[in-house]
């Protein structure tokens, strides 16, 4: 039983919109030295599925270039390998010119012909917006076992974790079943969410695809799913590990400063035989100098330290310089902080340039951020 | 011709190292870890590809597992091509019997069909030994520029130590008028860094003549050069300058990593002009603890540092465990360092594990010595590893 890969690497682009002006959700940098479609391939490589679509939207520049040929993730193959699916518009298709999908169902439409053609049992669906490190084989072995019809991976909440935008809450019966589907804001209640990443037979999905066009679907969720749970076995599969969705500026800077806690990091970075990969970018060793210090912080490669950095993730080629004090930030790619500079709460974006001597402090409710190339 | 290339790279990387001892047990020399994520073949690998040459052939003969397995198809160096790349040269049995490799000499003599198959004008031929950065490519233009037949790379090395190395003696315009190996008294401070430049027929036709030589050595240094420059031929030295250092000792091995430290390190591998290209795991950020310190250290991706680490080189993957202290030393990638242990001026190889409150090395104020504890070996909690020592698996 084969299963292909399907991703789709802009479905959540509007929910940081900071951050996805120059890029897609997919390619949105974190953790130091990965981008988020990182971890939705990586799973997909691990459980051994190799013949992965990504499906691309706008603003895509950034996601072909990280992925290039796909070798980075052992996907530079002759057979399968990945395929980037940019959006499909017919030239003479009566609609208006440009005009892109705009959910979920006419995405995986726009990506038929990969599915029609990619010659496997199953299709893995995931998105960029969640960070996990899930063994899919497993959840592929359980979707076959029990026959399902789907199986959608769910991860329950904590009592007391919220959520700032409205996600797709799911409800199972002992079995696994789900009995209930919908779609709000949790606060604080311990539900099951939806992860978006879903198993469904390519034949079911094919028809799927064939039927929305027919009676005019919008929502995957509310036409396809909703509609079918009554009468098909659609079996949740509870996610145990860590697993954040980024639907902020402010939840990315919390799902960020989470790696600082290697519970965390053991889940998602340390699990026996599942590496996450990324594009290699041959930086030297990190040097930290005679006046470095540094606390609580996961660092990259490529990083050249000589100040004081406290609950920091520093991507690669970050230049920390003298007298520094960078406390509770993000730096990303190539971030150059000049001397005496001291920062709280701040992200950047890749190339920032910190002049000596700058001030600048965010909140964690509301971290400040600088955008890609800019100055202060 | 479709596969011509003008020049094509031989690597020789077959030797033993053997004055790295419990390092290279179970490895040959150019695949020994250097600079936290590199191993020695990254630099003329990489040197090769910055400096325009894509056909190199690898000469491995002793212990050559992991060297296959690191350079594999030559991916991480660019050199995964469809005509030339990297190409993993063994000692094969050929239709007139099996030889080893005898001398460097032979090596390239054996495998001159693989050079003539590139039908190159130039051959340089480079060895696994060193750590430098350098253009071959500028070389190549002096070779041609002075129409040699032979161009041999000198650096200039103080006087007191040139009786260590092979020593150039040249006129004004840097032709070479004698080489002495080693020699007592030198009359010239440029020495070889074994890497040569030749004209491709010149270095076959004396290949041949070597090898038809039953008394030879077979080596460049102790035949090939001497014979070339007994026969009047074109041989030139090349003015190298910047780094360069020969790690084939344990002591040149731990002072080229610690040239990397400090404020302004001698050798800077941080360097978008002339990036050095590596092999890498998939390793997670490095992160350091709570109460970490890391000062005037060089540390590589996956390491989880909660002790104290100083002026120290770390791998990929290494762990310092709570209360440990790493000092002056030199740890290679996934050596764990458990909670309390001490690692003082040593160098640990790959995959070591010290055990709880262990102590290994002196203080670098006292020990005259550097303590190096081969691959693989764990060290017992609580126990203590003098100075100087050499531990090995077996």
């Amino acid at each position: 039983m084969t299963a292909a890969g399907l991703i789709f690497s802009n479905i959540h682009d509007q929910s940081i919109p900071e951050m996805t002006r120059m890029r897609t959700m997919a390619s949105i940098p974190y953790g130091c030295r990965y981008r988020l479609i990182d971890f939705a391939l990586s799973n997909m490589v691990n459980s051994g599925v190799t013949n992965v679509g990504v499906i691309a939207h706008y603003n895509y520049q950034s996601l072909l270039d990280h992925i290039g040929t796909g070798k980075d993730w052992d996907l530079a193959r002759r057979s399968g390998g990945i395929k980037i699916l940019p959006p499909y518009i017919t030239a003479y298709e009566n609609r208006a010119a440009g005009k892109l999908y705009e959910n979920r169902l006419e995405a995986v439409l726009g990506a038929i012909n990969f599915i029609n053609r990619c010659n496997a049992d199953y299709l893995i669906l995931s998105d960029c917006d969640v960070i996990l490190n899930i063994d899919l084989k497993k959840v592929l072995e359980e979707h076959i076992q029990s026959g399902a019809y789907m199986t959608l991976v769910g991860k329950e909440l904590t009592a007391g974790e919220s959520y700032e935008t409205a996600v797709n809450v799911l409800t199972a019966d002992e079995s696994g079943r789900l009995t209930d589907l919908a779609c709000y804001k949790p606060e604080g209640e311990a539900v099951c969410v939806s992860t978006n990443i879903m198993i469904v037979g390519r034949s079911d999905l094919q028809n799927i695809v064939s039927e929305s066009i027919a009676r005019g679907y919008k929502s995957f969720y509310q036409d396809i799913i909703a509609k079918q749970m009554a009468s098909k076995l659609i079996r949740v599969h509870k996610f145990e590990g860590w697993c954040t969705h980024i639907s902020s500026l402010e939840g990315y800077f919390q799902s960020s400063m989470d790696l600082l806690k290697s519970e965390v990091r053991d889940s998602l970075f340390n699990a026996e035989d599942r590496r996450i990969y990324t594009k290699i970018r041959n930086s030297a060793p990190s040097h930290y100098s005679n006046r470095a210090e540094v606390k609580n912080s996961l660092v990259a490669d490529g990083c050249v330290i000589d100040g004081t950095v406290e609950n920091c993730i520093l991507f690669r080629g970050v230049r920390v310089g003298k007298g520094t004090v960078l406390k509770n930030c993000i730096l990303l790619q190539d971030t150059y902080v000049g001397d005496n500079v001291n920062l709280n709460c701040v992200i950047t974006d890749k190339n920032a340039v910190i002049k000596d001597g700058r001030n600048l402090s965010g909140h964690e409710t509301m971290p400040f951020f600088i955008g890609k190339d800019q100055t202060v | 011709m479709f596969k011509k290339k003008e020049c094509v790279a031989m690597l020789l990387a077959g030797g033993q190292g053997s004055r790295l001892y419990a390092l290279t047990q179970k490895t040959a020399k150019p695949s020994v870890s250097y600079g936290g994520k590199y191993r020695i073949i990254d630099f003329p690998l990489s040197n090769c590809i910055n400096s325009g040459i894509d056909t190199v052939g690898v000469l491995t003969q002793y212990q050559p597992l992991r060297l296959n397995e690191y350079i594999g198809n030559g991916l991480p160096w660019d050199l995964d091509r469809t005509f030339g790349g990297v190409k993993i040269l063994p000692p094969y049995q050929g239709f007139g019997g099996a030889d080893w490799y005898k001398g460097t000499a032979n090596a390239i003599w054996q495998n001159m069909e693989f050079i003539n198959q590139y039908d190159p004008e130039y051959v340089i031929i480079l060895s696994g030994d060193h750590i430098y950065k350098m253009d071959y490519a500028k070389m190549l233009a002096y070779h041609k520029q002075k129409g040699a037949d032979c161009t041999i790379a000198v650096i200039e090395v103080p006087m007191e130590e040139a009786s260590r190395f092979g020593i150039m003696s040249t006129t004004e315009d840097g032709t070479i008028f004698k080489f002495s190996e080693k020699p007592k008294n030198p009359d010239s401070n440029k020495a070889s860094m074994g890497i040569y430049i030749f004209n491709k027929n010149k270095l076959e036709s004396y290949l041949r003549e070597d090898s038809k030589d039953p008394d030879s050595a077979n080596d460049f240094g102790k035949n090939i050069i001497p014979a070339m420059l007994a026969n009047k031929e074109k041989m030139v030295a090349y003015p190298f300058e910047g780094y360069w250092k020969d790690v084939g000792t344990i002591s040149s091995l731990w002072e080229a990593n610690m040239d990397l430290l400090g404020d302004r390190p001698v050798l800077t591998l941080n360097d978008e002009t002339w990036r050095i290209y590596s092999r890498h795991g998939a390793e997670a950020p490095q992160f350091i603890g709570e109460d970490a310190t890391v000062i005037n250290s060089s540390i590589t991706a996956g390491c989880e540092i909660l002790g104290e680490v100083r002026n120290s080189v770390l791998g990929p993957g290494v762990r310092v465990g709570k209360g440990a202290i790493v000092a002056d030393s030199v740890i290679m990638a996934n050596v764990t360092i458990e909670d309390g242990a001490t690692v003082w001026y040593s160098i640990l190889d790959e995959n070591v594990t010290i055990g709880k409150n262990a102590t290994v090395g002196e203080s670098r104020d006292t020990a005259t010595e550097v303590a190096v504890i081969g691959a693989d070996v764990v060290i017992a909690p609580g126990s203590v590893t003098p100075a100087g020592a050499m531990i090995s698996e077996n």
